[in-house]
Parts: C-alpha cells; sequence; structure tokens
C-alpha cells in the first residue's frame, strides 16, 4: 500500500512541477519571441534562391541559428493521452512552433547588418535519451540561410 | 572562405568546380549534462548544454570540411546543407557538404 502511494507521488509530482515551471517558461518564452520578432521584422527573409534585388548584392554569408528545446512532464502526460485517443497533439505543436521560431530569430542575430537573407532551410531532428521507444523528449531545431549585404 | 547555401556567390564568377566536400562529427552528450538535462525535462523549456554542444560539433563539421576544400584549392563553397542523424542513442551525428568552387 505504501509502494503504491510512493509511486503515485513519484509520478504526480513531476506532472505538477511540469504545469506549474512548463507553462510561465512557455508564456516567458513566447513573449520574448514576439518582442524580437517585431524588432526583426524589417530584415527581409525568403525561401527563395534569387535575391530580391540581385543587382545590388555586395557580399554573401552563411549564417545559422540552433536550438535545442524539451518539453516538460505535464505535456508529455497529456500527449501520452492523446496518442490513446487520437487527434492533434497541441503540447507538441507549441513545443516545435517556439523552437522554430527561436531558431530563425538566433538566426538574424547572428546575421547582424544583413539586409536580406535568401534560401532559408529549416531542419528539425528529435533528441530523447530512449530514442529506441520513440518518445520525444526533445527538439532541436536547425535554421540557416545566405545573408546577403546590399 | 566564402560559404553560401544558394547555388551561386552574388556578383562573383564561378572559375572552377572542384566537386563535393563534406565534413563530419560524431559526438556523445556529457554524462554531466544528461543529469542537467534530465532535470530540465520536468519543467521544459530550453537544454542550453545541449544547444551549445550541437552547435560546437557544427562548427567542427564546418571546419573539417572547410580544410578539405582548402586543400583541393578552392576559395568558396557553395550549395552548404546540414544534415543531423543520430547513429546509436545518446550519440549525434553531423554532416555538412556542399561544393568546392573557386570565384575570382
Amino acid at each position: 500500500m505504501i509502494d503504491l502511494v510512493i509511486n503515485i507521488v513519484l509520478i504526480v509530482i513531476p506532472i505538477m512541477l511540469g504545469y506549474f515551471f512548463g507553462r510561465r517558461i512557455e508564456r516567458r518564452h513566447y513573449e520574448s519571441i514576439r518582442e524580437r520578432e517585431a524588432q526583426f521584422a524589417s530584415l527581409m527573409t525568403t525561401a527563395l534562391k534569387q535575391p530580391l534585388e540581385p543587382q545590388k548584392v555586395v557580399t554573401a554569408e552563411l549564417v545559422s541559428g540552433s536550438v535545442v528545446i524539451s518539453i516538460d512532464y505535464f505535456k508529455r502526460f497529456l500527449a501520452g493521452l492523446r496518442n490513446f485517443f487520437g487527434g492533434n497533439i497541441t503540447a507538441y505543436e507549441s513545443l516545435v512552433d517556439r523552437a522554430r521560431r527561436e531558431a530563425i530569430l538566433r538566426m538574424k542575430e547572428s546575421a547582424a547588418g544583413a539586409d536580406e537573407i535568401i534560401n532559408i532551410r529549416i531542419e528539425t531532428s528529435s533528441i530523447s535519451k530512449n530514442s529506441s521507444k520513440g518518445n520525444i523528449g526533445s527538439v532541436e531545431v536547425l535554421a540557416y540561410g545566405t545573408a546577403l549585404k546590399y | 572562405m566564402q560559404l553560401t547555401n544558394i547555388e551561386t556567390i552574388p556578383g562573383k564568377t564561378i572559375m572552377a568546380h572542384y566537386g563535393i566536400v563534406s565534413g563530419s562529427t560524431v559526438r556523445a552528450k556529457h554524462a554531466g549534462r544528461d543529469i542537467m538535462a534530465g532535470f530540465k525535462n520536468i519543467f521544459g523549456g530550453e537544454l542550453k548544454a545541449y544547444t551549445e554542444l550541437l552547435s560546437e560539433s557544427r562548427e567542427e563539421a564546418l571546419a573539417r570540411m572547410q580544410e578539405q576544400a582548402k586543400s583541393l584549392g578552392a576559395n568558396a563553397i557553395v550549395n552548404v546543407r546540414f544534415s543531423t542523424s543520430s547513429v546509436a542513442a545518446g550519440a549525434a551525428e553531423l554532416y555538412v557538404y556542399g561544393t568546392a568552387v573557386s570565384v575570382e
């Protein structure tokens, strides 16, 4: 009986911690993403292979940005339930959305003084402790492109 | 060494092609970092140690590719692509490849 209680506590505590801290971390991260996105809104980024104004280009340079973001326990628990019933797993949607936007922002930050970034490629890979089990623990997103100066 | 991930270097003419060049690293996770990441897994959020580890490894792969291109006599690499694959649990391979060229 005591064993059962201890087991339940060991499962419930990480989920509660994940719920309280995870939500706070995510909200703060989204605030910071929105703020920096507004700041970099004027830097044109495209997935095109040609510059918008080819005749003005002076230098071209490879730039990249990457981030590894982990999901919290509460969301992992929710996703486990969703796996059973099927449907959108919103918990993971916001995880990869945050990671992609953060990676793009870091790429933009590393391209100081650029006027345009072209041919952006975004690559996502999952990093997990037990990759054999196939559970997504955390994702790595790499964004890269060619920064142009006019 | 100039790098781009488009087929050309804008404003410059490609004089010679030297074929494909590549660089790769296989990195395993550090035990100490792994424990910290285990805690972070409960709360969620960025795993800074992993972000750094992976970007350092990618820099290393890039340096190896540039070295190879330099030994061929190239002064630029175009159409650079990154790729990541997990070789085993706890280890990742970071691979970068491109076409070595020389521009005027």
